[in-house]
């Protein structure tokens, strides 16, 4: 058994709180807000639309774009504007991610931008960025097989855990006397009707049965955060 | 889509018939909404609502040399980023013409009207002092963007709280509960000139039915209001008439914003 | 194994809940908003029309939007997204560039529109097309062909024209049958209650000129209502309703002003 205790007192299986909308920026084809607790990201969709330059167009397909950002004070210390190397990555991982539900062929040489800005960061903001776009496509009224969900599982101290917090991200244990790191963060995007991965990255230190079990983890956690993005969609009625 | 001609006719028509598309007056504003402590990771942030634009603004705190000139004063940067989510007339990359123009307008309302009193910002003269960054992020725009920016900064500022400092460095995460230098709040306010007509609060479509805006930003003592920046923008030019008697009206409609900010600061 | 079948009998189970929602739900002729990935029916019983496709036994929803079913067939009735053209739609679109041999015109769809000379429905001459069209012209077009790159227009049509006066609005295309109603009926209600002339783009951009600004507002909020409200039935009531209540409102209004003018006039003597 696994000895490991959540600061925050969570089981090792259990998400923080998690708030979804969708239609939360007016002026964009579809849109959404996700959070897992204080990691909160915005989605706007823009699209299909006309794609220029031309040599840009493909004629088998539409053209799926990802941007993500972080606002400067939602970290705490603060963060240029702009992308950076980390951000493009992450636009590019999110963008893979998403595609693989989508039917692009319907519209093609059009494109379909999408924007995730994360409001406030405290870990997982990719998988909250992944959520919130995969409501705003489906918001959108694109096209796509399922929701994509996302959701960073961890190996802390000796525990697999999901939905990791900053502070267990930095989590270290003493070991002859000096502070080693024993976390790892496994982010993974759940296609849960297609039971596929569509975004797995990992930093740290596990073995390959350790990983099995934190897919697993994924898996089963991307089930209850699907529920919760269908609910969010679903409400649109009582507005 | 930028507005048909027929319905830039329309709305210029009914301007200057003091009318408006949503029954407004020509001078008034949308209901505004401030909601403060959007992220826990600033050490001041705001949302801003009017309408159906949406702006949200932070503030961050850093430490560093002073500059030559200005030994004992604190320093202030202003970034505004138009990013593409929040329009699809904005595009992504580094910020243009637009974005700097509105961070320059918002940076001298704050600076000239002296609302952060940046000598009270002095770690050690000539040495240490701290720095302000405001950060600026439209999320829906419907027009307004300027006013909307400054009443989101004010809010933040407003709420923001200085950081721990060790030994010279600042230690983010940790908040005392010591409140910024503040001083006169400046109020900004932009007058946008369609056809022979001034208003405010303009959505998009008015907004791009305009030949000429000009902003001021003031501030008040007692029954005296001060002008401490303006600009004057857009292809047309201006008649000096004009420009006194839309100062005279930005002057009377201050007190109105202000006392709206201040009741939803309280 | 066993765990395999009892997902499927969760998913029956689910299903025939929708099901039964679905029957119950009809007959206060509420809609059901399904979402991409979620099974909306199951069995050979029906058949996938739009917005749907089938897996396996399922009929699993392609799109989020309102879940309709008419016979066998089941579809998702878009709630929402940009205007998808379809050959023989009338839009309502925006001169954008003029070429040697037509027009570009920005119908707010995935693609540019393109009206040739051939198709603008009268005599051009050739050396200078902005005699007849002109950038920011508003122009009411037919979707005559939809290719890879374009969509190709056509104006030789009764009814197609180059719009002057009144104002544009745009609503989500997705509401445009609402707006319409069936045979019009909507439309026609709007029409004649505030005398404007309107005509609905299926793209979601319509135009309305009155003999007045206020008779035009007037007829922008009653669609606009309709735009915002895609659930609720008796539609047909409360935009007359609305209409009624606008209209008395504002000639209350009106009398108001005349009497407080009348009043100082009679002061004044």
């Amino acid at each position: 058994m696994a000895t490991y205790k959540r600061p925050d007192g969570r089981e090792y299986d259990e998400t923080r709180k998690i708030e979804a909308k969708v239609g939360v920026v007016k002026r964009a084809d579809g849109s959404a807000m996700f959070s897992f607790g204080s990691s909160r990201a915005i989605a706007a969709v823009y699209g299909p639309r006309q794609l220029h330059p031309q040599h840009l167009q493909n004629p088998e397909k539409c053209l799926l774009r990802c941007y993500y950002d972080m606002l400067p004070f939602s970290v705490a210390e603060r963060k240029r504007p702009g992308p950076s190397r980390r951000s493009t990555e992450i636009s590019y991982v999110t963008t893979s991610a998403l595609s693989p539900v989508l039917k692009l062929e319907a519209f093609p040489n059009a494109v379909i931008d999408v924007y995730i800005l994360i409001i406030e960061a405290d870990a997982s903001t990719r998988c909250a960025g992944i959520n919130a776009a995969s409501l705003a496509l489906a918001h959108a009224g694109v096209p796509m097989t399922e929701l994509v969900s996302a959701v960073s599982i961890g190996k802390i101290g000796d525990a697999i855990v999901a939905d990791i917090t900053k502070e267990e991200e930095d989590y270290k244990i003493k070991k002859d006397g000096k502070e080693i790191k024993a976390a790892t963060d496994i982010p993974m995007a759940i296609l849960s009707r297609a039971n596929k991965l569509s975004l797995l990255q990992l930093d740290g230190k596990v073995t390959l049965d350790e990983l099995k079990e934190a897919i697993a983890l994924g898996k089963k956690t991307c089930k209850k955060i699907v529920e919760i993005q269908k609910q969010a969609l679903k409400k649109v009625k009582e507005e | 889509m930028e507005i048909a001609g027929l319905t830039k006719k329309k709305i210029e028509e009914m301007i200057k018939e003091g009318k408006r598309m949503d029954g407004r007056g020509l001078l008034e504003m949308r209901p505004f909404e401030i909601e403060l402590g959007i992220s826990k990771k600033a050490e001041g942030s705001a949302r801003v609502k009017i309408g159906d634009t949406e702006v949200v603004a932070g503030i961050k705190l850093g430490v560093g040399e002073p500059f030559v000139d200005s030994p004992e004063d604190g320093a202030l940067i202003v970034t505004v980023e138009l990013w593409p989510l929040a329009s699809e007339k904005f595009e992504m990359g580094p910020p243009d013409i637009q974005a700097i123009e509105m961070a320059r307008i918002v940076d001298r309302s704050l600076r000239e009207s002296g609302y952060i009193d940046l000598k009270k910002l002095c770690v050690k003269a000539g040495e240490l002092v701290w720095t302000v960054f405001v950060d600026i992020y439209p999320i829906n725009d419907d027009g307004n963007l300027i006013d909307a920016s400054a009443i989101a900064v004010i809010a933040a500022l407003h709420e923001a709280v200085f950081p721990e400092l060790k030994e010279d460095k600042v230690q983010y995460g940790e908040l005392t509960d010591k409140k910024l230098p503040l001083k006169n709040m400046p109020i900004v306010m932009t007058f946008y000139k369609v056809g022979e007509s001034f208003l405010l609060d303009p959505t998009v479509a008015e907004e791009e039915a305009a030949k000429a805006r000009i902003t001021v930003a003031m501030t008040f003592d007692k029954d005296e209001v001060f002008i401490h920046a303006l600009q004057k923008a857009g292809d047309e030019p201006l008649e000096e008439r004009e420009i006194t008697e839309v100062l005279a009206i930005a002057m009377k409609e201050a007190k109105k914003v202000h006392e709206k900010i201040l009741r939803q600061l309280k | 194994m066993t765990e395999k079948k009892e997902t499927r009998e969760e998913k029956k189970e689910k299903e025939t809940k929708l099901e039964e929602r679905s029957a119950e739900e009809n007959k206060e002729k509420e809609r059901i908003v399904v979402v991409p990935g979620e099974v909306i029916a199951s069995g050979s019983g029906f058949l996938p029309g739009e917005g749907t496709r089938r897996e396996g036994q399922d009929i699993v929803a392609a799109r989020f939007g309102l879940f309709e079913k008419t016979d066998k067939i089941v579809k998702v009735i878009p709630l929402s997204g940009v205007y998808i053209p379809r050959v023989g739609n009338t839009v309502i679109g925006q001169v954008i560039d003029v070429t040697f041999n037509g027009w570009i015109v920005d119908i707010l769809a995935p693609h540019l529109g393109f009206l040739s000379v051939t198709e603008c429905g009268g005599y051009v001459n050739k050396k200078d097309l902005t005699e007849y069209y002109t950038f920011k012209d508003a122009l009411v077009a037919k979707i005559k062909a939809i290719k890879a790159r374009g969509i190709d227009l056509t104006m030789r049509e009764k009814g197609l024209r180059k719009l002057e006066g009144g104002m544009l609005i745009k609503i989500n295309p997705t509401r445009v049958p609402r707006v319409i109603g069936r045979e019009g009926s909507m439309i026609n209600i709007i029409k004649d209650e505030t005398g404007c002339n309107i005509i609905v783009g299926q793209n979601g951009v319509i135009w309305i000129k009155g003999r007045n600004v206020e008779g035009e507002i007037l007829a922008k909020k009653a669609i606009e209502l309709i735009a915002r409200k895609p659930f609720i039935e008796g539609l047909t009531e409360k935009v007359k309703e609305f209409l009624h209540k606008e209209r008395k409102s504002e000639n209350k209004e009106a009398y108001e002003v005349k009497e407080r003018g009348e009043r100082k006039e009679r002061k004044k003597n």
